[in-house]
């Protein structure tokens, strides 16, 4: 098990919060809660050792334009694939632009 | 259940264990308790490298079922494969005691508890037993006030202690998909050995422990499609039909001495425990 901490640039901080996926075999849990400041901060937590270069790239991608809302994102990771890491973070926000100002 | 209702259905088994609380409850009116975001993890696993949930794997949802005041403990299969260990264990137990509380101050609150699982999280051995014993005792004090509604829906089935927790159940819901047993298939194989029971033959584990033949054999009270709209409408019909006049664990003395009928030397087959166990049960 590792834990992995990275920060991106965001825009306006969110609002809301949503959960996307489950801590099964391949797939991973997201808790999005919107944040105080312009930033985006991500707190994973992986079963698997030894990829922090391929998280921070993927992440980097998705958040590193720094266009998206500044949001806390909280994964539980059990061995999901870099495509189902970004389909959970998608869905995790587009959740919360669904249920706004909860 | 012919081509177009299987196009036109939607799958319970299929969903998540929160989907699934919220398909169960009335429209509108699932309101999660100690969600998530609460992150009332178990504090055992992380110590053992092992990544957690945030809900630990049980979602606690109140809301009306049915228009009645009711709230769904629903496990999720796929998290430690639906293990119950210390905090799982207390929100379902947690739930049951405050459900038995408002029955006591005249508010009718039912429960309906969706098994998917494997039983106790070995990670938290005896914590999770304690945990699993409690919720026992949740079930049988709150059944004395209304039903206590089970779904095993499948496809992890409901083990171990968990099993138990089922049998306990006022009425217990089954799809053909689901199993029911103490112990897993492999178990049984690992300590009795191939010829006592294979493992990997899967027609023979549904025969003797799959949800049709629990229903068959009386130890399952209604077969349903894996079809939402079938199951909450079954649960609605369980409440609607009040306390049943024993419950299975109050019957004891009958089921002794259907057991008592079996050769151990010899193996059992479908038929035989049917016809045995189907003698003065209603299916």
């Amino acid at each position: 098990m590792e834990r992995i901490a990275l920060e991106f640039d965001a825009a306006m901080p969110a609002r809301g919060r949503s959960l996307a996926g489950v801590v099964g075999s391949g797939d991973l849990e997201v808790l999005m809660e919107a944040n105080t400041s312009a930033r985006t901060v991500v707190n994973i937590t992986t079963s698997v050792d030894g990829f922090r270069n391929v998280w921070e790239a993927v992440l980097t991608r998705m958040l590193g334009q720094g266009d998206l809302p500044a949001v806390r994102i909280e994964i539980n990771d059990f061995g999901a694939t870099p495509g189902v890491v970004r389909m959970r973070i998608a869905q995790a926000f587009e959740a919360l632009a669904a249920t706004p100002g909860v | 259940m012919d081509a177009q209702d299987l196009l036109h259905r939607t799958s319970f088994i299929e969903l998540g264990a929160r989907s699934r609380a919220r398909q169960l409850l009335d429209d509108g009116s699932f309101r999660e308790l100690i969600d998530p975001f609460e992150r009332m993890v178990s504090p055992w696993l992380a110590r053992q490298g092992i990544v957690a949930q945030a809900d630990d794997g049980v979602v606690v949802a109140k809301g009306t079922l049915g228009g009645q005041p009711a709230v769904v403990l629903a496990i999720e299969g796929a998290f430690q494969g639906g293990s119950v260990g210390e905090v799982s264990a207390a929100k379902i137990a947690g739930a049951l005691e405050l459900a038995a509380q408002d029955n006591r101050k005249g508010v009718p609150t039912r429960a309906l508890i969706v098994f998917e699982t494997g039983g106790v999280r070995l990670q938290e051995a005896n914590l999770g037993l304690a945990g699993i014993a409690e919720i026992h005792a949740g079930i049988v004090d709150l059944r004395r006030y209304q039903p206590v509604v089970g779904i095993a829906a499948g496809t992890v089935g409901c083990y171990g202690g968990m099993s138990i927790a089922a049998g306990l159940c006022s009425y217990l819901i089954v799809t053909r998909e689901t199993r029911i047993g103490l112990n897993g298939p492999a178990v049984i194989e690992q300590e009795a050995g191939v010829a006592e029971f294979d493992s990997r033959d899967r027609p023979l584990i549904w025969s003797l422990t799959g949800g049709e033949q629990r229903y068959r054999t009386g130890l399952a009270d209604v077969l349903v499609e894996d079809d939402v709209e079938q199951i909450r409408s079954e649960a609605i019909d369980c409440f609607r039909k009040g306390r049943p006049p024993a419950c299975r664990s109050e019957c004891v003395s009958r089921y002794l001495h259907r057991l008592a009928q079996f050769d151990p030397a010899a193996q059992v087959t479908a038929e035989q425990v049917a016809r045995i166990y189907g003698e003065g049960f209603e299916p």
